[in-house]
């Protein structure tokens, strides 16, 4: 895995994950039909990580949780998600139990709230790889401490028999990484692991990640909002507006070449190091629109600057429009290299030239 | 040089942990007195944005109450607006002189919702602090309530009449934010108070905070975690760790030439956009890979010795003093025994020190 590449995702490695068309619906009680995700594809290979950004009910929660059919019963899960070539979907409860766990698993945004408080943390790994493996319990309990030493928790043998109030935040969702990592899974899926941690911790465990990958070349998907977070430690991102994806690119090309006007909007808003102070951060107007009611156009265009009829009449189709990078827009920003918004000085044109 | 708005001396708060049913217990290895806030002193003049960074657990949200007097500090002065409010707080007919002296300070919350009274609408709580100053007009007040939620860029007859729940997080903390400017404030203290909100949503909030500190010419001291965020506001930065303050100054210094080495671990860890043009972060962790003390015991010394790349035995021998740091800028204070060198690139690999290597070897 080389880091900072420039272009296109790694072609030659066949896909881990591999969704296509995927799309949730969820009827409300007595309410309208919600599209919280339509018609998402995308592909993540080995030893890669994908950032899918968005804002809150931009769908990528829903979307994530269709991949490990971790949804209720009543959402209507449509399209295909390939695992390594296995088909997820439609899959019975009983026959993805087998997958997650062994073959995908995820950490979430709280680890607190996803370890069991009255349990003492080591067991509750143990039991993890016992469900997946037949191994006895000293077999087992060897694993969970030789994964604590690959999360670097310090003390692991004294560590298993604390219980989760004992940690603290960043530890947490250390052991959070150690389960997830107990049975190798083939991808990672993290939702917001890091929202809720202090930067430097956040940068701990994005470091550790990166390195764990390295080491085991799993795949990572990473749902977060930071855009930030996205440009330091993922190979490619994919932007999510309104239930669908909007642009996905290489981090080079994504922040280097922004084409479509609503991550450009989000790119203008953040605040940055390099910006100075006190002067006033570009907006756009505006909400994002209500799901239960599905626009014959484009979802960003009743915000869009850039907005004509066409925008609003006719949906614009999510196609690759240069090897590598994917959007959906009418009228696309004009292509060629720029500096991420707020006068960055461009640092090499050359950085997303090479790759074509 | 102009008076300061407010000037904080000396503030310490502390707070007694008990075990289960009050009890100190022995199990309970958190039970004692927390220093919460240990010794800390700042300034704000009109018209300035001072922001306190720091992160969880480092008391910049405590030390936002103390200035308040909600609670009021153990020890310590609050001088606001030529008014110590120490002394009110301690004279016998405290409760009216104090809330007096307070109302031209107001506080705006992290969470929209649970600031908000659920049951009441968006006018009866932005026209609440002018009930509570005497106005008794219902028509004036309702015209002032009017005129401030224009002033956030909501209005009477489409928001008025809502309940909180019925409003997005924007919106929420835009109510929040004229209920603030209904006591015609000069200081407002806004606690995390757009870290919960999406990136477009937190933008137009960033954007109506400046706008009224110019056309009302308000102050803010500004807690955050972000530092980012932070830098788009800030006229000078504190930088707080484990109660006490470990750096201050211009914004721009402190960006861009940081001497404490806790602020250079900070800087270093936002994850930030521009890094998209450096090519993805190196994997592995990071030198200081330490855990934050606890504030029961604090360590001796320096506070943050333990999680130091610099540090030596003076560290715990001796508490560093806030003063001028050699080769800084007028007014760039810090508390540090052997501050990273002016002009040193801001990285923690930067630093280097036997101290990390022995801590990340675990």
């Amino acid at each position: 895995m080389t880091a900072g590449t420039a272009g296109g995702p790694a072609g030659a490695a066949a896909p881990v994950l591999e969704v296509r068309d995927l799309s949730v619906r969820f009827r409300p009680r007595g309410g309208n039909l919600v599209h919280a995700a339509s018609g998402l594809s995308y592909t993540v290979a080995a030893g890669r990580t994908v950032a899918i950004i968005g804002e809150s009910g931009s769908g990528k929660t829903a979307s994530s949780r269709a991949i490990m059919g971790l949804l209720p019963r009543s959402a209507q899960v449509s399209g295909s998600v390939l695992l390594s070539g296995t088909e997820l979907i439609g899959l019975s409860p009983r026959a993805l139990r087998r997958h997650r766990g062994r073959d995908v698993a995820m950490i979430f945004q709280d680890p607190a709230r996803s370890l069991n408080p009255t349990m003492k943390v080591g067991p509750q790994i143990a039991e993890a790889i016992r469900a997946h493996k037949k191994v006895g319990r000293a077999e087992a309990r060897e694993r969970v401490i030789e994964l604590f030493k690959l999360v670097r928790l310090s003390a692991p043998e004294q560590r298993y028999d604390e219980y989760p109030h004992q940690f603290s935040g960043g530890m947490r969702q250390r052991v959070m990484i150690a389960m997830a990592l107990s049975c190798s899974p083939k991808l990672l899926i993290a939702d917001e692991a890091t929202t809720a941690l202090d930067v430097t911790t956040q940068a701990q465990i994005m470091r550790l990640l990166a390195e764990l990958q390295e080491q085991l070349g799993m795949a990572i998907l990473m749902i977060s909002h930071d855009l930030g977070l996205a440009a330091s430690y993922a190979d490619e991102v994919v932007v999510m507006y309104a239930g669908r994806t909007v642009e996905r690119a290489s981090v080079r090309e994504l922040f280097g070449n922004v084409r479509m006007p609503y991550t450009s909007a989000l790119l203008g808003a953040v605040p940055r190091l390099d910006r100075a102070a006190h002067t006033p951060l570009p907006v756009v107007p505006g909400r994002p629109p209500d799901l239960s009611a599905e626009a014959a156009g484009c979802p960003f265009a009743p915000r869009c600057p850039r907005a004509a009829d066409k925008c609003a009449e006719r949906r614009p189709a999510f196609d690759e429009h240069k090897p590598g990078h994917w959007y959906a827009c009418w009228y696309p920003l004009p292509d060629g290299p720029r500096a991420v918004e707020a006068g960055l000085a461009n640092t090499g044109p050359s950085a997303t030239g090479g790759a074509r | 040089m102009t008076e300061p708005l407010l000037q904080a001396r000396e503030l310490v708060q502390e707070f007694t942990v008990r075990g289960q049913g009050g009890v100190p217990s022995a199990g309970l290895k958190h039970s004692g007195v927390v220093q919460a806030v240990s010794g800390v002193s700042l300034d704000i003049f009109p018209g300035e944005t001072l922001s306190v960074v720091g992160e969880t657990g480092s008391g910049k949200s405590t030390l936002a109450r103390s200035i308040m007097h909600a609670p009021p500090p153990k020890s310590g002065d609050v001088v606001f607006q030529g008014t110590s409010l120490t002394s009110l707080h301690r004279s016998s007919h405290h409760g009216t002189a104090l809330r007096d002296a307070r109302r031209s300070m107001q506080m705006i919350f992290q969470d929209p919702y649970t600031s908000l009274d659920p049951l009441w609408s968006v006018a009866r709580i932005v026209g609440e602090p002018l009930v509570a100053a005497g106005m008794r007009d219902r028509a004036k007040r309702r015209q002032r309530v009017s005129e401030l939620l224009e002033q956030v860029g909501l209005d009477m007859a489409g928001h008025g009449h809502r309940r909180a729940r019925e409003l997005s997080g924007g919106q929420c903390q835009r109510v929040a934010i004229a209920r603030a400017l209904a006591a015609s404030p000069a200081l407002i203290i806004a606690d995390e108070a757009v870290s919960s909100l999406d990136v477009l949503v937190q933008a137009q909030v960033l954007n109506l905070l400046e706008g009224l500190r110019t056309s009302l010419g308000l102050s803010y001291l500004f807690i955050a975690h972000d530092l980012a965020l932070v830098k788009q506001v800030s006229d000078r930065v504190a930088v707080m760790y484990l109660g006490r303050l470990c750096e201050t100054g211009p914004a721009d210094e402190v960006y861009a030439h940081p001497r404490h080495p806790y602020t250079v671990e900070l800087l270093d860890a936002v994850p930030r956009v521009e890094q998209a043009e450096l090519g993805k972060r190196p994997p592995g962790d990071l030198p200081t890979a330490g855990q934050t003390a606890s504030p029961v015991n604090p360590p001796s010394g320096c506070r943050f010795r333990t999680r130091c790349p610099r540090a030596q035995a003076k560290c715990a021998a001796e508490t560093p003093v806030l003063g001028t740091a050699p080769g800084s800028g007028q007014g760039h204070l810090v508390a540090c025994h052997f501050p990273v060198p002016a002009g040193e690139p801001a990285t923690v690999s930067g630093i280097g020190g036997a101290g990390a290597a022995a801590d990340a070897s675990q």
